[in-house]
């Protein structure tokens, strides 16, 4: 076994290794090279943020621009105030714009969905959204159906 | 009655000394004036050794835990008809805790033992005894590439592990049962994230690596010099290192997923 052989088998399994690290970041996790100074921060508060949770994503029409940092209580409001980072790319979004908090699919995770307004400045850095809508909670909205139904029933013997 | 007390006594006396020796032994060892010249081609010679001769049996486990998790998983998500979370749920399994833990069991199997084993021969063949005599350091010439050489090759070893395992639950959830490849691999990337679950596991791996070759190296260093010493400290290189990484296992997850 010359020491030719140990070393190139040596660099070959440092190359592997390697090879599986890139996988891991980049296919695996999706590591985005953005640092922290290619986004910005946009506060905005809700009443009622239901099972929103830190990381989750922050979308207009669907298409994710940044992702949810931190969540706190506003001690003064009693809102929670929702800290969210946004790509430095998506810069356009306008002052009066909404955000809502959806819920992907029947039992999917909630996050963050911004509807454009029709302001034309521009949200800054440390910006806040005032207009918010808070999470849909679905028994919350079944006990809504059961009660609008049984009104429905009772408006039926009236007849 | 005072016998057993004794003998209760006596034997912390002797692990708390083992535990002393153990540290000793790593300080002595480790806080020396690097020798990069002479010491680079030892450190090769150990990689391949120890790095290198892993390679097999780490990429036969991992692609079988791979497919494994991705069957077991299809059968429970598809219960809930949430197959498409397959990715998710093998990347976040193998790159938190199978990944580090099972890389490092198999570690401390294959190349622990043989660390241990190896030294233990050389110290009973009185070959570390020989060394101080012609002025070698046995803990430059054998123990540190050794040490560093597992302390290396583990955190190297576990990337490929998860690596693979990953493209093994691929195989399975996306060529045999069908999931749609971009649906895989999208729920896998939405949910990991590279600081909080992939380098969390690389850390693991690291902290494992010094663990298993620490005690591989000093279980050798300190054989009885028998035949049945070198056997007997082979053994408990196995048993200790495997106990100490799942022990670690479950600290550092505590540690990681913000319980303290």
């Amino acid at each position: 076994m010359s020491q030719k052989w140990v070393e190139t088998s040596v660099g070959l399994f440092i190359l592997a290794a390697i090879l599986g690290m890139l996988l891991l970041a980049f296919k695996v996790s999706d590591l985005s090279l953005y640092g922290e100074h290619d986004t910005y921060t946009v506060f905005a508060k809700f009443d009622n943020i239901g099972d929103l949770k830190p990381r989750a994503p922050v979308t207009i029409a669907g298409v994710k621009i940044g992702q949810v940092v931190s969540i706190n209580l506003d001690k003064a409001l009693y809102k929670a105030t929702v800290t969210m980072r946004i790509k430095a790319r998506d810069n356009n979004i306008p002052t009066d714009s909404s955000a809502n908090i959806v819920t992907a699919g029947l039992l999917g995770s909630n996050y963050i969905a911004i509807t454009p307004g029709f302001e034309t400045a521009f949200m800054q850095d440390k910006g806040v959204i005032s207009e918010t809508n808070s999470a849909i909670l679905l028994e919350d909205m079944i006990g809504q159906l059961i009660f609008n139904s049984k009104k429905g029933d009772k408006d039926d013997e009236k007849v | 009655m005072m016998t057993a007390i004794q003998k209760l006594g006596r034997s912390s006396i002797q692990l708390c000394g083992n535990v002393g020796y153990a540290g000793l032994f790593l300080i002595k060892t480790l806080v020396r004036k690097p020798r990069p010249i002479k010491g680079a081609p030892l450190l090769i010679q150990e990689l391949y050794s120890i790095g290198v001769f892993s390679l097999p049996i780490i990429l036969v486990a991992s692609i079988f835990i791979g497919m494994v998790v991705g069957l077991q998983g299809y059968n429970i998500l598809s219960k809930f008809s949430a197959t498409e979370q397959l990715g998710q749920l093998v990347a976040l399994s193998v790159v938190r805790e199978l990944g580090p833990v099972v890389a490092a069991l198999l570690f401390a199997g294959r190349a622990g033992s043989a660390l241990t084993a190896e030294i233990g021969l050389m110290k009973t063949t009185e070959q570390l005894a020989s060394m101080e005599m012609m002025g070698v350091d046995p803990l430059w010439r054998v123990i540190a590439p050794r040490f560093w050489a597992g302390v290396i090759s583990l955190p190297l070893l576990t990337m490929i592990f998860c690596a693979v395992a990953v493209i093994g639950g691929h195989v399975i959830g996306v060529e045999w049962l069908g999931i749609d490849t971009g649906a895989f691999w999208s729920n896998m990337q939405a949910s990991v994230d590279f600081h909080l679950d992939v380098l969390n596991g690389i850390i693991k791996s690291v902290v494992f690596g010094f663990i298993v070759t620490w005690i591989a190296v000093y279980q050798g260093y300190a054989t009885e010099p028998t035949a049945a010493g070198i056997s007997r400290a082979t053994t408990r290189t196995v048993v200790y290192s495997s106990l100490a990484v799942l022990g670690m296992d479950f600290v550092l997850t505590a540690i990681m997923m913000g319980g303290w």
